[in-house]
């Protein structure tokens, strides 16, 4: 009798991409729930709008390079850089900045390097860095967060807004948006306030931002059910988390009117998005287990230069772009202890 | 406008010196680029590139009078291997020079031989065992395939024959990305 | 210093997976029927191929040697029943290739005759270790465990060396695999008595046999025995179970802590490992006079009806086995050789189930489904986490799909044991495996290749040297007689005397050949009748035309 023949193994493989793709996603719910609750319909059209450019733009892409193109959309990859984008966005942006977003990402950031694998910067970061510098203010259009007495916009006001940047009658940009606990504080310590000063305005709530810590909350729950599913590794949060604890509470401790605390820092913004969601994309992190322990350091360190001294209240997106550069080098520098090498140097 | 004048003028000196310095104490014998050319060629002395062997092609690639693809026992792996060495650009084989074919290893038909000693005197390795009036015999562990001894054989009783698949030979296949790959049985 | 460990150690990285060994081990180790024809190939182990020693039309009787081995890293081949030799030539094997190689087709005729070997030792624990090693290699006994390297050299050890510890390993780590679990339930005396036997060569300072903890049956039984011979030197310890515990490297080092060096060998921290089956073989060959002429081999998966371990005859067609387990279920999509994580497909059950075959596993697809396509590697370090060899597979992966056999190197590819684990949980489903034993047979290649060519050059350069040589010597003769030929330049009446000695030669020599020769002066009587007749014989043949 004849049979097939192909190497080893043979066993039935119970992993594969489209599944490791929608655990992520999965992580995401909780995080992204609380920040709908908190920040309204706006998120919803953001991941909308950003999924639906980034699907539409790989399929394109992926015709023009003459590949499949249902079996490579079906890996989730280009979903959740869409989706991932559209968390990153602000609520009120015009409904262009996540499709200008999305499309950078998933043409030049991944496409144009090889696609899914062969991308060295993280593309939802690629383009939600290229819309902060090419449209600062459209990036601010956060609304003010659910439980602040300000005027809060409803569904239709929000599509309105978004789709033909019409504001509802009686109302300026400035009375449904606000800025940021990141950002204010930081114009705040520009005007020397001190921060128990700062921190005494509405929008700062129990240990961070009002809205923002739950979200983060969210965040954190959703990344340890992630790792608890052996989805991503915990060295690239925790030391991403570590190390930014650790350089916050060293200027905490040597300053703590000109600098925030650090469950603020941890709290704060996109950290635990970022720590679990977005530093941890596997293609353009380092791989090796210690290699990812110091490259997720990098991100909290630069994050925090980012924040307190840099030009933007956020780092996270600069911390992670900084860092894939360095992860060929992190993974060179770092290769694991083979077996029976015991007594050879490493290197 | 003289200080820097001059010291543009000195440094000038200095480094002048410190180079021919250099030229003298740091000397190179030979030509290391050339062995190094050598070690990649496959050896076969075959005079397919329009060199007398594989040293003569080696010293015209290395002084930049021959271009590295005119070795077809080397094939692409060894244009490959020079492209990295001397870091040009790879290039297709030139066909003008031959075609890169399976290794194949000459046999004599024993049958016919009239003892010549004419392919021993072609041989660029010895490869080929025998006198004067003797039948002679190649080694086919030391044959390297050259084809130099086909020509002079009065008697055309040399045959060029692949060498034989064996398993212990045998190599796994580059897996084929499409699908985990079947292992291909021969060919 | 080797000392053991009281807790085994986990083994760094490694899979659990379904063991699957249950099927097998239902009905009890029985012997499998004598084949009509067994195909014995010449090549079964590591090392060179053994030199048949019969001719087609030669009877032979079970057990007599019909192959030796021409060198050190190598091992006799012996008939696995009586009959006649009917062919020695190319039949497909069982190799990863699906190549033909050559094989000693024997027609069997059913008697079963044995012949007398004189493996037998009667003071075996007495014997001389170099008279042990003898044995074991002229039984044609090799490592059972699956590579299949003579096991008399791993029981040289040297003249220097000590050896603390001798391992048996036991850890049965693959799944579906049974024959070792099936050998020591059923057969434990014959594994006691090889690892005495063993012992005693080595003269190991301690011995253990490493045990996965999911065979308790199995421990049970070694157990009893050792108590029976009130043998209390010899150590079973369970390891934890986990996929590739019984990797040789990863088994010494779940026992004692100590990592075999990278390159090396276990013999350079003081040990020795040998297969369970290895151990019984020995006992077989040296108590009983029986060569490696069968093996417990396990004949298991949904594809086949009544999986079971059966005591097989080396060089019993796969077909037959499964015929001897009720032959193949509907189900039969794929035939394996050894494990599914480290066996090989097999094209056909034609091939002969040979002495390294531990395990056929006619597998169905819902087992061992079809290949899916991969995609690209997402760099994810999955198999980072699993690899017990410490390596990093993603970037081994990035090298040999470039063909950059150099920095593979510096990655450590040869410290790859192939054991499966990366390409079993890469998401991206890449035959990572393939692309490293690709990478591993392109290197040896190219090393060979470029022996070959390091030796032609050699070879070349000597005849230029040696061309160059004879020219200066052809050169130097030739010289050498100008020189002498050359009369004296300017010595005219050198030359003219010369001139009037060669005239003065000349004319003495005529006036000698007129005056006929000189020596007849003083002939015997004798001497000038023969000179007569000689020139009356000239004389009449030189008037004839």
């Amino acid at each position: 009798m004849e049979f097939p023949t192909q190497s080893s193994p043979y066993l039935p493989l119970n992993n594969n991409l489209s599944r490791l793709m929608t655990q992520v996603m999965l992580g995401l719910i909780p995080g992204t729930l609380i920040l709908l609750w908190f920040f309204g319909w706006g998120i919803l059209f953001n991941l909308l709008i950003g999924s639906a450019t980034a699907l539409l733009a790989e399929a394109a892409m992926l015709r023009l390079r003459s590949q499949p193109v249902m079996p490579t959309l079906y890996d989730g990859s280009a979903l959740l850089t869409g989706l991932l984008l559209g968390l990153s966005l602000p609520p009120l942006a015009p409904w262009w900045i996540p499709v200008v977003g999305a499309l950078f990402a998933i043409v030049i950031a991944k496409q144009l390097y090889g696609g899914l694998g062969y991308n060295p910067f993280n593309p939802a970061m690629v383009g939600f860095v290229v819309l902060i510098i090419s449209f600062p203010l459209q990036m601010t259009l956060w609304p003010p967060p659910q439980g602040i007495d300000a005027q809060t916009l409803g569904l239709a006001d929000t599509l309105r807004l978004v789709f033909t940047e019409a504001l509802p009658a009686g109302a300026t940009l400035d009375s449904v948006t606000m800025a940021t606990p990141l950002d204010m504080a930081k114009t705040r310590i520009g005007l020397n306030f001190t921060w128990s000063e700062i921190l005494t305005d509405p929008r700062y709530g129990s240990f961070a931002g009002r809205g923002w810590e739950w979200i983060n909350v969210g965040f954190l729950f959703g990344g340890l059910w992630l790792w608890q599913k052996r989805a991503i590794h915990w060295q690239i949060p925790a030391g991403m988390l570590g190390a930014l604890f650790l350089v916050s509470l060293l200027f905490y401790i040597a300053d703590a009117d000109s600098f925030g605390s650090p469950v603020f820092h941890l709290f704060s913004g996109a950290t635990m998005l970022g720590a679990f969601f977005i530093a941890t994309d596997p293609v353009s992190a380092a791989t090796t287990h210690r290699g990812r322990l110091y490259y997720g350091a990098g991100i909290g360190i630069l994050t925090y230069i980012i924040r307190t001294w840099g030009g933007y209240p956020e780092g996270i997106a600069f911390a992670v772009l900084l860092m894939n550069m360095a992860a060929p080098t992190i993974d060179y520098l770092t290769p694991p202890r083979a077996f029976g090498h015991r007594d050879q140097k490493e290197g | 406008m003289l200080t820097a004048m001059l010291a543009i003028g000195t440094l000038a000196a200095l480094f002048g010196l410190l180079l021919g310095f250099s030229a003298i104490r740091f000397k190179v014998e030979g030509d290391p680029i050339v062995d190094q050319v050598d070690s990649l060629l496959p050896q076969t002395q075959c005079g397919q590139c329009g060199y007398a062997g594989c040293r003569p092609y080696a010293e015209a690639i290395a002084s930049g009078e021959a271009d590295i693809n005119q070795c077809p026992p080397g094939g692409e792996a060894g244009i490959q291997a020079l492209s990295e060495l001397l870091g040009v650009d790879p290039m297709p084989l030139n066909a003008e020079y031959g075609k890169h074919t399976e290794k194949q290893v000459a046999v004599i038909d024993e049958q016919v031989c009239i003892g010549c000693t004419l392919c021993i005197q072609a041989c660029p390795v010895d490869a080929i065992l025998g006198a004067a009036k003797q039948m002679h015999t190649v080694i086919e562990s030391e044959c390297t395939g050259c084809d130099l001894c086909l020509p002079p054989c009065p008697v055309d009783c040399i045959e060029m024959v692949p060498l034989k698949k064996s398993i212990s030979r045998w190599k796994w296949p580059y897996p084929q990305d499409t699908e985990r790959p079947v292992t291909e049985t021969t060919e | 210093m080797v000392t053991l460990l009281e807790q085994p150690r986990r083994i760094p990285g490694g899979l659990h997976l379904d063991a699957n060994k249950a099927q097998s081990l239902q009905q009890p180790l029985r012997a499998c029927s004598i084949p009509e024809q067994l195909y014995i190939p010449l090549s079964q182990h590591i090392g060179e191929a053994a030199e048949p020693l019969l001719e087609v039309g030669d009877e032979v009787l079970k057990g007599q040697l019909v192959a030796r081995s021409p060198v050190y890293i190598s091992a006799p081949i012996h008939a696995s029943s009586s009959g006649k030799i009917v062919a020695i030539g190319d039949y497909p094997v069982p190799h990863p290739s699906g190549m033909q190689a050559t094989c000693i087709v024997i027609a069997t005729d059913g008697k079963d005759q044995p012949v007398d070997t004189g493996l037998k030792m009667d003071t075996v624990f007495d014997a001389d270790p170099a008279e042990i090693r003898q044995r074991v290699r002229d039984a044609g006994i090799v490592g059972l465990g699956g590579a299949g390297f003579p096991a008399s050299v791993k029981l040289n050890p040297g003249p220097e060396r000590e050896i603390e510890l001798l391992v048996i390993n036991a850890a049965e780590c693959e799944p579906y695999i049974s024959c070792d679990e099936a050998l020591m339930c059923h057969r434990p005396q014959d594994i006691i008595d090889g690892v005495r036997i063993m012992r005693h060569a080595l003269n190991a300072r301690q011995v253990v046999i490493g045990v996965e903890n999911n065979m308790p049956q199995a421990i049970e039984s070694l157990q009893r025995c050792l108590e029976e011979l009130s043998e209390d030197a010899i150590r079973i310890t369970p390891v934890p179970v986990i996929y590739p515990a019984g990797g040789e490297k990863q088994l010494i080092y779940a026992l004692t802590g100590e990592e075999v060096p990278s390159q090396g060998l276990p013999l350079d921290l003081g040990i020795v490992c040998h297969n369970v089956g290895t151990a019984a073989a020995i006992a077989r060959a040296l108590l009983q006079g029986e060569p490696l002429i069968s093996r417990v081999v396990t004949v298991t998966g949904e594809g086949v009806r009544q999986p079971a371990n059966l005591e097989v005859r080396i060089g019993t067609p796969v077909a037959e086995l499964i015929e001897e387990c009720g032959g193949y279920t509907d189900e039969v999509a794929r035939l394996l050789m050894g494990g599914p994580m480290m066996g090989f497909s097999l094209a056909s059950d034609a091939v002969p189930a040979i002495k390294t075959t531990n395990c056929i596993l006619a597998a169905s697809y819902r087992e061992t489904p079809q290949a899916t396509a991969a995609s690209a590697c997402i760099r994810c370090g999955d198999c980072v986490d699993v690899c017990p060899a410490g390596l990093l597979p993603q970037q081994l992966y990035w090298y040999a799909r470039a063909r950059n056999f150099d920095n593979i190197q510096d990655y450590n590819l040869f410290d790859c044991i192939e054991c499966g684990c990366c390409a079993q949980v890469c998401p991206s489903h890449i035959p990572l495996v393939q692309y490293y034993r690709f990478a591993k047979t392109e290197i040896w290649s190219l090393d060979s290749e470029r022996q070959f060519s390091d030796m032609a050059r050699q070879r070349h350069e000597f005849r230029i040297e040696r061309l160059e040589q004879e020219k200066i010597a052809l050169e130097e003769r030739r010289a050498r007689a100008r020189k002498a030929l050359k009369p004296k330049v300017g010595d005219a009446t050198a030359k003219q005397a010369e001139i009037a000695a060669a005239l003065q030669r000349v004319k003495a020599k005529k006036e000698a050949q007129s005056a006929g020769p000189r020596n007849t002066g003083n002939l015997t009587e004798e001497q000038q009748a023969k000179i007569a007749e000689v020139d009356r014989r000239r004389a009449s043949t030189s008037g004839q035309p």
